[in-house]
């Protein structure tokens, strides 16, 4: 087991193509495990992108490239003998649009499970229920378990969303802008989740609203062109950050 | 200042726009009707249980169609057996797997052109291949075979239509949750692209159940006793029934109204088969499942 004060993710001298574009330049950071990293930064940045590369997503892009070291558990994310779709179940992915699919609420969240070869009824039942109720989802939805899921809101999709990359049981789950297309009071709802998440899980979230990330996380990356500008402890970088340019997007001189 | 004038004309432009649309609906459906129409009035007197149920007697003029009947639908049946598997491979490897290329412009050329081959070509290509090279014979399996080839472009570009319109986000989410690309394929894309690829499968039942020349030489008979008894047995069907009565039968003026009343039976059959395909998809548009 991973002692708690040792990094869950590092990443050295990390670069990223697009093709011939570099979208990623020289980024060294790490993550701890069971606290909330938020990433954030102007639009372009790399933010979406770097967060892509904890579960090897950006892999489904053609012509896509990665040079430097990314170290998952002690593991080297991309070493050839790697396998991406187990990466993916133990770092789950949260989407901007919630994004369920059309199927029931309960084969939503079975779904995951069933791919690893789950099939017992009852596993399943017991897996789908906790995960529902780790996302904050069971009450709400306990008597429709049939139901289509695009039947439900948005706040709910997307708590469902939530409880769907739970079932996988990850140790990380990377959540990438997840509030952006809900409204305030959705929004507060899943800000409220993370928190709870976070004692369970490993959680890195990008975020395009600043005062999200002040709220929520533990620790802020501030991104700007593909580069990692500076990272720390949420509460000093947002009162006393060291770099400048830090300075004038956390006070929204630019954006 | 408003012009009341321009207003006036706008409208009635509007108005003429309309009605000429109109008038293009109402004639499509009034051809539609005066075919149903004219048949029923042909054909409507031939129409009986015994028609329905018997085998032909004295020269077609007297007895039923019951094996037209029969063979068509298993036609029918045999073509969708061949081209649906086939179709929706294809469609899959064309929507999900294949790249951008010389070779896939030349496969969707291919099966572009296909599409527009003339049915009687596609006879002589089941004579040629499947009937005398597989020695299947004048057969329901060659027939089956035939038709599949025929209706296998519509199928393809159906399916292939439906898995394109499958969103990605329910792709990218699959991955996300650790599928690989076939698993992603198999539980989500057919899944949701399922309603298309029905849809492209009414389409062509009714090419399939109507169609003269691909079977004339690969699988009909004009007169059998027996309901085929394996798929190398040789069936009536009832394309090939109206066309022998409107133009070999012996007794032409007798026989007339059974050949209306065969129309009437091969266009009932299409409308129903389409119906339970349709009924099917409704249902499951209604669960919100798509």
């Amino acid at each position: 087991m991973i002692p708690s004060n040792a990094p869950i993710i590092e990443v050295d001298k990390l670069n990223f193509y697009y093709g011939d574009k570099q979208a990623l330049a020289g980024i060294t950071m790490r993550a701890m495990p069971n606290i909330i990293t938020a990433l954030i930064g102007p639009s372009g940045c790399g933010k979406s992108t770097f967060l892509r590369i904890f579960n090897r997503m950006n892999d489904l892009i053609p012509g896509t490239r990665v040079e430097g070291k990314v170290v998952y558990e002690g593991m080297d994310l991309y070493a050839p003998e790697v396998d991406p779709v187990e990466i993916r179940r133990r770092v789950g992915m949260v989407f901007q649009k919630p994004n369920p699919f059309p199927k029931s609420i309960y084969n939503n969240v079975a779904y995951g499970p069933r791919l690893s070869g789950l099939k017992d009824r009852h596993a399943l039942d017991d897996l789908v229920e906790r995960s529902l109720k780790s996302a904050a989802l069971w009450d709400e939805v306990k008597d429709m378990l049939n139901k289509s899921a695009l039947g439900l809101s948005g706040g709910q999709q997307q708590r469902l969303c939530i409880a769907r990359a739970l079932a996988t049981q990850p140790d990380v789950i990377l959540f990438d802008e997840p509030t952006s297309a809900l409204d305030p009071i959705a929004t507060g709802f899943i800000e409220e989740l993370l928190l709870e998440l976070k004692k369970k899980y490993t959680v890195l979230i990008v975020t395009h609203n600043m005062q999200q990330a002040a709220r929520v996380s533990d620790e802020t990356a501030f991104f700007y062109l593909g580069q990692l500008i500076e990272m720390g402890p949420t509460e000093e970088m947002f009162t006393r950050p060291l770099n400048p340019q830090t300075e004038r997007y956390i006070t929204g001189r630019f954006g | 200042m408003i012009n009341r004038h321009s207003l006036t004309v706008r409208k009635l432009r509007e108005q003429v726009a309309f009605g000429l649309l109109r008038l293009a609906m109402a004639l499509v459906l009034g051809s539609l009707g005066g075919i149903l129409l004219f048949v029923f009035i042909q054909g409507a007197g031939a129409i009986s249980w015994t028609f329905l149920t018997d085998v032909p007697r004295d020269s077609m003029t007297k007895g039923g169609i019951f094996p037209a009947i029969v063979g068509t639908f298993y036609l029918t049946v045999g073509a969708l057996l061949v081209a649906l598997p086939l179709g929706v491979a294809a469609a899959v490897y064309l929507s999900e797997y294949a790249r951008e290329g010389r070779l896939l412009r030349l496969v969707r050329l291919g099966i572009n052109n296909l599409a527009g081959v003339p049915s009687v070509v596609f006879g002589l290509f089941g004579l040629a291949l499947f009937v005398v090279a597989f020695k299947m014979g004048v057969s329901l399996a060659a027939g089956s075979l035939t038709l599949g080839l025929l209706i296998l472009p519509t199928i393809i570009g159906a399916s292939e239509e439906a898995m394109r319109a499958v969103p990605d986000t329910y792709r990218e989410a699959s991955y996300g949750l650790g599928g690989s690309r076939w698993q992603t394929i198999w539980r989500v894309v057919l899944p949701a692209a399922f309603p298309g690829i029905l849809t492209g499968s009414i389409l062509s039942i009714g090419r399939a159940a109507g169609e003269t020349a691909p079977i004339m030489f690969t699988a009909a008979t004009f007169y059998t006793l027996h309901l085929p008894k394996s798929p190398f047995a040789e069936v009536m069907a009832l394309p090939y029934h109206v066309y022998v009565l409107a133009t070999a039968g012996t007794h032409i003026e007798q026989t007339r109204p059974l050949q209306y009343g065969t129309v009437m039976v091969l266009i009932t059959l299409v409308l129903s088969l389409c119906l339970v395909a349709i009924v099917v998809r409704t249902r499951l548009r209604k669960k919100k499942l798509w």
